[in-house]
């Protein structure tokens, strides 16, 4: 494994020089999005932004334009460049892409890395510019040779013409002078020799000698480090301070207020974190002083009494729930989570009086940019954005509330400062998943015919304060997944939704709302299976005979799963789910020892289209589900007084080695477009293993987590 | 000053003796692959050697390290040539890899003591590690590949 990122080690500015250097000596091939002939932007360093730099040492580095944070986009969208260039992948360096118009996420609107879109927005784009650069190598070799460009082949990294070679390193400087080709023809899927190949991330070596850098690792010379304490209370705010006995405190240099918390800035983190403990502060508790939840649950409780906006009406469900013979109702809730990445939030910035570098684990580095500009009094083209390693993202990283202290006390020191979250501030000042109080009913007729299903959705918007024009008109696209796309063969189907603020900022936590609408959807059908005498797994299917991707999936994962052939005292429970453009069921085997729980294996069949790398989504599959799982579990955020309870990893539980359960992923042959992978898998797990347990107990779990529900792990 | 062992080279180092070991290796050291996680042993990231057992570096105060060696992700190998780094290699174990140090050396503290560790074995000793990305599976597969890689290296 040669190939390892620049920006995986340090990301410095000696490093920028270099590459100044490199740009200067026009050894540099740039190629814009999508064959634009204007001049590329200018990124850090004046080197110009562009999807790969080929100099003349052969050295080839990919500008990902995608956040790494575990899902593999540091390898996957390099493969869709290299299989259309023709090198190995190997043979390239990855290195992060500054903010740029031209790494606007197509499917986003901006620099975001999230919604399981990035092998979706890349997946013609990089192979797109892959095409381009090979074309004009190919047109400088041939024009040094004299021969027609159709006569050449490319080879390793090397255009050829019988025994003669002209590596790309060689051809680089000439081809750089190129008109970028507007038209290129990409390969047919058949020959694909990279895509479609599970091959090993080009990050994992970086990864197990400590050398891959995260933002809590940057290192900037006359760095000084903050630690930060925010207002106990969700959107609260500071009111005053007393720094004295802090201020003389070893190390301690600084002690700024920010709008809703203290930063403490000395030589070492640990002196900052112990000043912070000195630091006498006042807080505004201001609105949420008196929230808890209890007074969200009534809230949501009533607004779900209103009728919501329609997000889907097929015929007419409430007429026929009317006249339906057997009607069936449930209330599902479900509990705000946090998303709890290893590494704790963390930003470090260098803010001068006309320029800003801000070295961030971010997921959006076009909101960092305009959050740290505003911050800081600069514009948003003299803030530059660096992207470090993300320990883990999952949503959290698409809030940019880890900016703003790095920033405020960067201009207080002049001098670069890196503000790192304790573990406490991280847990209780989370954007937390929404929580959700929803209404479902459906009706059979007479024949037992499945003829109604009305599902009604009442919960807080994150789209409403994320994006507001999204929502100035639609409905939050982020609210209704999972549910609108209801696949089952019904002929009156309505789905409404409710939006009621709950007063704290709730975020886009893995799956988003597939997690909540999946949960209820599919523990409902269970429901239904029930109460029509049927079989959960041939009542679904029954009614997929039009979905045949959603049929193939459930049919895979029960044969799989040996669906209703579990061992003695072992039950099963079904889910499926399409999102992202994913189709995914699983099969979820437990036992139930003395009345803990145990689950013992977890069967997941997966349409995702056609992948790119199935080393990567069997571990995004494999990863995702246990991300569902620890929620499912355990998962539970609790306010009292506006002040979240859980504040480390005792108090929120993670999944830990012993207890997650066997996973067998099968992935399914597809030549459907690619679909997003990692996220479903997030959502399914839920509903699937609850379903198990009312196969095991005839108890029927309505509400999330399942410890609340007088169920013990073991 | 304090003196102290890392990697096999005596250190020196100005931090007080009340600060966590981890935040001297990170802080004063410039050792970043430890990583800090939740700073109440609860998660394993920090997790180092300590004369080759396994210690969580946010609980250790600097003046409570003494004599002992301490080994960091750094250390244990300069070539990532350790079993625990191949076997994690070859079975592409990590996804953020913000844990994967700490589950390193927790794997490399528990083959030094039991070369062919049983699931139950593994269970015990990778507990304390925490992998939100929950690549639990493929850890599992790989302290298994390593103790077989570190049976063809004894052999």
């Amino acid at each position: 494994m040669n190939a390892e990122a620049t920006s995986l080690t340090h990301n410095t500015r000696r490093d920028f020089l270099k590459l100044g250097v490199l740009a200067g000596g026009g050894l540099v091939l740039g190629i814009g999005l999508g064959g634009c002939s204007k001049p590329a932007a200018l990124g850090a360093g004046g080197q110009p932004v562009a999807w790969l730099r080929i100099a003349g040492d052969n050295t080839i580095t990919v500008l990902v334009d995608k956040s790494e944070m575990g899902q593999g986009v540091y390898t996957a969208l390099t493969q869709l460049l290299a299989e259309e260039l023709g090198v190995a992948l190997e043979a390239i360096r990855v290195e992060a892409a500054p903010v740029a118009a031209v790494y606007t996420n197509n499917l986003l609107g901006a620099q975001i890395t999230g919604g399981s879109t990035s092998v979706r927005d890349g997946w013609e784009k990089l192979r797109k510019a892959g095409a381009q650069a090979r074309s004009m190598l190919v047109q400088a070799a041939a024009t040094q040779w004299g021969v027609a460009p159709e006569t050449l082949k490319v080879d390793a990294g090397a255009v050829v013409n019988g025994r003669k070679r002209l590596s790309f390193g060689e051809l680089a400087e000439a081809a750089a002078k190129l008109p970028v080709p507007t038209e290129v023809t990409l390969k047919p899927a058949k020959e694909f020799t990279l895509v479609g190949k599970p091959a090993k991330r080009i990050d994992t070596a970086s990864k197990l000698d400590g050398s891959a850098i995260y933002g809590i690792d940057v290192k900037l010379p006359g760095m000084l480090h903050g630690a930060f304490a925010q207002c106990p209370t969700l959107g609260g705010k500071l009111a005053s301070f007393d720094a004295t006995a802090a201020q003389g405190m070893p190390g301690v240099k600084h002690v700024v207020g920010t709008d809703n918390g203290v930063v403490v800035v000395a030589d070492h983190y640990w002196q900052a974190q112990k000043a912070l403990g000195a630091v006498s502060i006042q807080w505004d508790a201001g609105a949420n002083a008196v929230l808890d939840n209890k007074a969200i649950r009534a809230r949501l409780k009533k607004a779900s009494s209103r009728t919501g906006r329609a997000a889907r009406s097929d015929g007419n469900a409430a007429a026929a729930l009317k006249s339906a013979a057997k009607v069936v109702r449930a209330t599902y809730e479900l509990p705000m989570l946090a998303h709890a990445t290893l590494e704790p939030q963390c930003c470090t910035a260098d803010v001068r009086a006309d320029a800003a570098d801000v070295y961030a684990p971010t997921q959006t580095q076009t909101i960092a940019q305009a959050t740290a500009a505003a911050v800081a009094g600069l514009k948003p083209e003299q803030v530059n954005i660096h992207t470090t390693m993300l320990g883990g993202g999952f949503g959290r990283r698409l809030e940019v509330d880890f900016i703003a202290a790095a920033i405020v006390a960067s201009k207080a020191a002049g001098k670069p400062v890196k503000v790192i979250w304790s573990r406490e501030q991280d847990m209780t000042h989370d954007a937390y998943r929404p929580p959700a109080y929803d209404t479902v009913a459906a009706g059979f007729d007479a024949t037992g015919k499945l003829t109604a299903w009305k599902l009604d959705l009442t919960g807080p918007s994150i789209t409403a304060r994320m994006f507001p024009p999204v929502v100035a008109t639609a409905i939050d696209p982020f609210a209704i997944e999972a549910a609108t796309n209801y696949p089952y063969d019904v002929p009156n189907v309505a789905v409404n939704y409710n939006r009621e603020e709950v007063g704290v900022d709730v975020g886009y936590w893995r799956s988003v709302s597939h997690a909540l609408n999946c949960f209820v959807a599919e523990s409902f059908m269970d429901e239904l299976a029930v109460a029509a005498g049927k079989d959960p797994y041939e009542f679904r299917a029954a009614l997929l005979a039009k979905q045949p991707r959603f049929k193939r999936v459930l049919d895979e994962a029960a044969s799989r799963a040996g669906w209703g052939k579990a061992p003695a005292g072992h039950h099963q429970g079904i889910a499926l789910m399409e999102g992202y453009g994913t189709y995914m069921a699983q099969v979820v085997e437990i036992s139930m020892k003395e009345g803990a729980l145990a689950v013992h294996r977890i069967t997941c069949a997966v349409d995702c289209g056609q992948m790119v790398n199935p080393n990567i989504v069997d571990q995004q599959v494999e990863g995702s589900i246990l991300f569902g799982l620890t929620a499912a579990l355990w998962g539970d955020i609790t306010l009292e007084r506006g002040q979240v309870q859980q504040r480390n990893f005792d108090t929120y539980r993670m999944l830990r080695l012993p207890e997650a359960p066997r996973i067998d992923v099968h992935l399914l042959d597809s030549s459907e477009a690619p679909g997003g992978i990692g996220e479903p898998g997030t959502a399914v797990v839920g509903p699937a293993l609850a379903n198990a347990i009312f196969a095991a107990t005839g108890k029927r779990l309505r509400s999330l987590p399942i410890a609340n529900q007088g169920i013990t792990t073991v | 000053m304090a003196a102290i062992n890392v990697n096999g080279k005596a250190l020196e180092t100005d931090a007080a003796p009340d600060t966590p070991l981890l935040w001297v290796l990170r802080d004063h050291l410039g050792l970043t692959g430890t990583k800090f996680g939740c700073g109440a042993a609860l998660c394993g990231a920090c997790t180092v050697h300590l004369d080759g057992e396994p210690a969580r570096s946010c609980q250790v105060a600097l003046a409570d390290v003494g004599t002992r060696n301490i080994t960091t992700i750094e250390g244990l190998s300069t070539d990532r040539s350790h079993v625990v780094q191949k076997a994690w290699l070859e079975l592409d174990v990590p996804q953020c890899g913000y844990c994967q140090s700490g589950q390193l050396m927790s794997a490399a503290a528990l083959l030094a003591q039991n070369p062919s560790p049983t699931d139950a074995d593994i269970d015990t000793a990778m507990a304390g590690n925490i992998c939100r990305c929950g690549t639990y599976g493929r850890i599992r597969k790989a302290v298994h590949r390593a103790a077989e890689l570190l049976k063809k290296e004894n052999a």
